[in-house]
Formats: structure tokens, C-alpha cells, sequence
């Protein structure tokens, strides 16, 4: 599990360098996420402009880690493929997760926030 | 190593309505399913499916075959999943056949989602795969017959 992680200001963003998060990867994109947010303060922005797939188990992978980051430390989503979009709007998880377009999306409502 | 032996289960030839799109041996693995997904993939032209169908139906079978691999054969791994997809001209139909365990209650658990609450705690981690199921696929039907499960749904795509 290929995650790319980088802090900008006092967020951490995190891409996920791997085309699906399935059945298959679920238990190891929770190890990794766990490992790559371990010093985390704030913000973590998940951005999945890789992820070509999701299925039920990655989406409830994604439901574990942000409940593990509690919330002190907001998951953020951000640049949702089609299909990986669907998957939140059919389940309506869309309702509950902060969903943004693009990265610099999620950087400019941290900034007016703030 | 279990031997795979068709059951009564396996399906007839297609019919003139229907073409055969696809008909796979899977390794009942989630890396099985994976490949399957990719070998069912392959055979859906693009220049017919648009990638949002082409997307739900690799969700529903994802769904559907992992449910096979983490359930119906949990704890094993030399199970094999039969797998059919025929085109029709009212979408995909499709047929999973395994030797595994029976659905606990006997029927498919497609149930309704309850909104998910604000409450980060008691959201859910699981029970999305037969919600998307029951969301994306038509006409499912569950049968037990000997010692195979056979689930046929219709995707309406193409």
C-alpha cells in the first residue's frame, strides 16, 4: 500500500498511490494509515485522486481510520474518482465525511476557517 | 485439495436473447476476485459501457464474489466460485455459484441503510456490501440446492 504523505501548514495530506482500496487491501490501508498519521496534530486529508475503485470493505476501512483519528484530528476527503464518488452517495456517507473537489480545495477551507 | 464439480446449478447455454459475455473458474481468494473483476472488465467493450457502468458493475461483483470468499468459504481457500455474465438486451445477467457455507438465514440480508448519524463513534465500519447489492442489482434470487449456492441478479447496464 503506496500512501504519499505531506504536511502543509498544520495539515498532514495523504495520497493514496494505489488504483483501488478493496476487499483485498483493507486491513493493510488501515495498518498503513495508522503508521503514516501517527504524528498527526491536525487535519488529515485524504486525497484519492488515484483511487480508481472502492468497494464496501475499503469504505468501511475509510470509516475505521477516521473514528481511530477521532476528533481531534478530522478525516478529510478529497478528489473522489466517479466510481469511488458513488460509492458515498449510494451508501450516504457523503452526508457525514467532508468531501472536497481537488486538494487545493481542502487548503483553502482550512485557510477560511481559520 | 476439494475437488470443483459442477452442481445442478450451472447454468444452461445462452440463448439466442442472450450472449455470453464472460464464464470464469474463480480462485476463491480476494485476489481471485480481483482478477475475475479484471478478466469481466476486459470483456465489457468500452465504446458500450460508459465508465460509471462499467464501474457499478465491477462494485456489485466485488461485492457479491468477496461475500463468497469471506463468508460462504471463510477460513479456506482452495474454494472456487463459478462466475457467468450474459448480455441481454436488458442488461447483464449474472450467475455466482460456490460450494461454500449457505446464507445464514437463508436469503439474501439486503436491508435498508439508516442514515448515518453525525456522532462519529456510531457510524458504521460494515454492512454496506448487500445494501450496494440490493441498490445497483435487479431480480436477485438466492437458491440452496445440495451443497451450492447459486445467486442470479440482473445489472441493468449496456
Amino acid at each position: 500500500m503506496q500512501l504519499v504523505s505531506k504536511v502543509i501548514g498544520d495539515v498532514l495530506v495523504v495520497r493514496v498511490n494505489e488504483p483501488r482500496i478493496d476487499a483485498a487491501a483493507a486491513v493493510e490501508f488501515k495498518d498503513a494509515m495508522r503508521a503514516a498519521t501517527h504524528d498527526a496534530a491536525g487535519r488529515v486529508v485524504l486525497d484519492l485522486s488515484q483511487v480508481a475503485m472502492i468497494d464496501s470493505s475499503g469504505l468501511g476501512a475509510i470509516v475505521t481510520v477516521m473514528k481511530t483519528l477521532g476528533d481531534d484530528r478530522p478525516l478529510e476527503l478529497a478528489a473522489l474518482t466517479v466510481n469511488v464518488a458513488a460509492v458515498f452517495r449510494l451508501t450516504r456517507m457523503e452526508s457525514v465525511m467532508k468531501i472536497h473537489d481537488c486538494v487545493d480545495d481542502a487548503m483553502d477551507a482550512v485557510r477560511s476557517d481559520a | 485439495m476439494m475437488r470443483w464439480t459442477p452442481c445442478a446449478l450451472m447454468p444452461d447455454a445462452a440463448t439466442d436473447a442472450e450472449l455470453s459475455v464472460i464464464s470464469l473458474d474463480v480462485p476463491g481468494t480476494f485476489e481471485g476476485v480481483r482478477w475475475a473483476l479484471a478478466q469481466t472488465l476486459q470483456h465489457l467493450g468500452e465504446e458500450r459501457y460508459s465508465v460509471e457502468e462499467r464501474g457499478t458493475v465491477e462494485l456489485v461483483l466485488a461485492e457479491v464474489l468477496n461475500n463468497v470468499v469471506e463468508h460462504a468459504y471463510s477460513g479456506r481457500d482452495d474454494g472456487k466460485i463459478a462466475l457467468e455474465v450474459r448480455q441481454t438486451e436488458a442488461g447483464l445477467n449474472v450467475r455466482v455459484v460456490d460450494h461454500g457455507r449457505p446464507m445464514p438465514e437463508g436469503g439474501l440480508p439486503i436491508k435498508p441503510l439508516s442514515q448515518p448519524s453525525d456522532d462519529l463513534l456510531s457510524l458504521p465500519e460494515g454492512g454496506f456490501g448487500w445494501f450496494l447489492v440490493g441498490q445497483l442489482a435487479h431480480d436477485h434470487q438466492y437458491r440452496r440446492v445440495d451443497d451450492c449456492n447459486c445467486l442470479t441478479f440482473r445489472v441493468t447496464v449496456g
